[in-house]
């Protein structure tokens, strides 16, 4: 195959901001992205069988993403849909791109690319508590992604809850489209940005989006609640209601506070974890965010540590999808070796601005090991409680790689994508970074069948 | 209000597939996930260590909570993988 002179790896806003700008500079691009529609998870959308003659409904900034989507087609971009990228490496002539292609029956594809661009996003961050291993507990991105992705509704009657401002889309979202949500229970203060009144007066698109969602939650008569969290989760095959309880500025609960709230479903976010998989393979550097999670270190000109590789979104920290869209434009224009215009970089600038302060604003605060009890499943894949991860921690286990080895969490098939950040919180030491030499699931067979670069 | 009316969506005839031998219905381009959620059925797993029920968590293939066997063989993520007109489901 000839080498296209740039492969993006992943297609929501960062990896498309940045295709068309490559493809407008002139470069012969691919674009892969393990889903069937282009958009990532930001700009998740129905299938076109679906017929939506409303699609911009459940999104915020559905113009942009139209608009991406159809320059894409003059552009010298290849787009390869449903290629889930498994390993990317470098070899003495390029950058190789392993893909398995396909729905179920899958066919190994390996694009080879002079430069590459890692887009590859976030997933949602949790924490665990009693019962948030029942059906019916959902990540709040994983709600959103049902609804906007699918149009099903996660449940009839919804508790949203967590922290940051991803909540409220997700509430707004699921009220909007007929779901009862019983309540919003932020765990930090639900004016968080309200401390830093000189940012959001900076940017008043946010200040105008927040404030559109407070508007639909009004309406649908939704509380929103600052300094409560879901502290359990209650049902014997299924979800039927959440404990909900005030916590203090630490997150501990307060005595007495708690009540029952009946619900079918629980949708539950504490921020995100940026996918650093094929960034790290590459062996590209990291660096420690401002909420203390890993992100790919990039330079001016979104360009890693690696020669020839750039990384763009939240995989340099989670910052949102118009920070994503001007990452990728930049990361696209460098990949061309052309300058970024001065005011593109000041966006950016004030754009992380504002991501630092939502990260100040909506800390993870450790007072959430109080919702723990010893049967408290802390690993879902491999079931492993609390109580296991005590004794491994008092056995001497200091770091969260030790308590892995020790008590089993994160051995399972996520390879500790859900349960990595809270025992690195509950180890001490700041989640693991993993180094995995497969970035997703391959069958033995197809494996067996890839042959590596002869060199 | 539901999300099609929401999106003025008008989706072409749902086909079936069956999970664990009751009919669903599922519409073209829907993940099996969503067809199961869709038809109210939210638990389609049982955990290996205290068979405990599991479904859907992150809806985005990263937490490989909602395995299910597909016409007797793979092992795939309901929630990444689009259902096919009679498509059987089974439990993982």
């Amino acid at each position: 195959m000839r080498p296209y002179d740039l492969a993006v790896v992943g297609a929501g806003p960062a990896g498309l901001a940045c295709a068309v700008a490559a493809g407008r500079a002139g470069l012969r691009v691919v674009l892969v992205d393990g889903g069937p529609r282009l958009g990532g998870q930001y700009y998740r959308h129905a299938p076109p069988s679906y017929r939506a003659t409303r699609p911009g409904v459940l999104h915020h900034g559905w113009r942009t993403f139209a608009a991406l989507a159809a320059a894409l087609p003059a552009l010298d971009v290849d787009v390869r849909l449903r290629h889930r990228v498994w390993a990317a490496e470098t070899a003495p002539d390029g950058l190789r791109l392993h893909c398995l292609a396909g729905d179920r029956e899958e066919t190994p594809v390996t694009f080879p690319a002079a430069r590459l661009v890692v887009a590859t996003g976030a997933h949602d961050r949790v924490l665990p508590f009693p019962g948030w291993d029942l059906p019916g507990v959902l990540t709040a991105g994983g709600a959103q992604a049902l609804l906007k992705g699918e149009l099903v509704l996660a449940g009839r009657k919804v508790v949203v809850a967590g922290t940051g401002p991803f909540l409220l889309p997700v509430a707004a979202g699921l009220a909007a489209a007929g779901a009862r949500v019983r309540g919003v229970f932020e765990a930090g203060r639900t004016a968080g940005l309200a401390a830093h009144p000189g940012i959001l007066l900076a940017h008043p698109g946010k200040l105008a989006e927040a404030a559109g969602y407070g508007l639909t939650l009004a309406a649908h008569r939704v509380p929103y609640r600052g300094r409560h969290a879901v502290v359990a989760a209650h049902g014997n095959t299924a979800l039927t209601s959440v404990t909900v309880a005030k916590v203090d500025a630490g997150w501990g609960p307060i005595p007495g506070t708690e009540r029952m709230v009946p619900c079918d479903t629980l949708a539950v976010g504490y921020g995100f974890t940026p996918q650093l998989e094929l960034a790290l393979q590459l062996g590209c550097a990291t660096r420690t965010d401002a909420d203390g999670g890993h992100i790919v270190a990039v330079d001016a000109r979104q360009a890693t540590d690696v020669p020839g590789v750039y990384a763009a979104g939240e995989s340099t920290g989670v910052g949102g999808a118009p920070l994503a869209l001007v990452e990728g434009r930049i990361a696209g224009l460098a990949a061309a070796g052309r300058p970024a215009p001065a005011r593109l970089l000041r966006l950016r600038a004030r754009l992380r601005e504002f991501a630092r302060a939502l990260h100040a604003a909506y800390p993870v605060r450790d007072g959430w090991r109080g919702w723990l009890r010893d049967d408290t499943v802390v690993c879902r894949c491999e079931e492993v409680p609390y109580a296991r991860l005590r004794e491994a921690l008092a056995l001497g286990a200091a770091d969260a790689r030790s308590v892995k080895l020790l008590a089993r969490p994160g051995m399972g098939p996520c390879q500790g994508r859900m349960c990595g950040y809270a025992v690195g919180r509950l180890a001490g030491s700041p989640e693991g970074l993993g180094h995995r030499p497969i970035a997703q699931p391959i069958r033995l067979a197809d494996l067996a069948r890839f042959e590596g670069d002869p060199t | 209000m539901n999300p099609l009316e929401l999106v003025g969506a008008s989706p072409e005839p749902p086909f079936e597939i069956v999970f664990a031998g009751t009919p669903v219905p599922a519409y073209p381009g829907q993940s099996i996930a969503a067809a199961l959620q869709g038809a109210g059925i939210r638990a389609w797993r049982t955990t290996r260590v205290r068979a405990r029920p599991r479904g859907l968590f992150c809806g985005i293939g990263v937490c490989f909570d909602c395995v299910v066997v597909v016409n007797g063989s793979a092992t795939l993520r309901a929630c990444l993988t689009e259902a096919r007109p009679g498509d059987e489901v089974e439990p993982a």
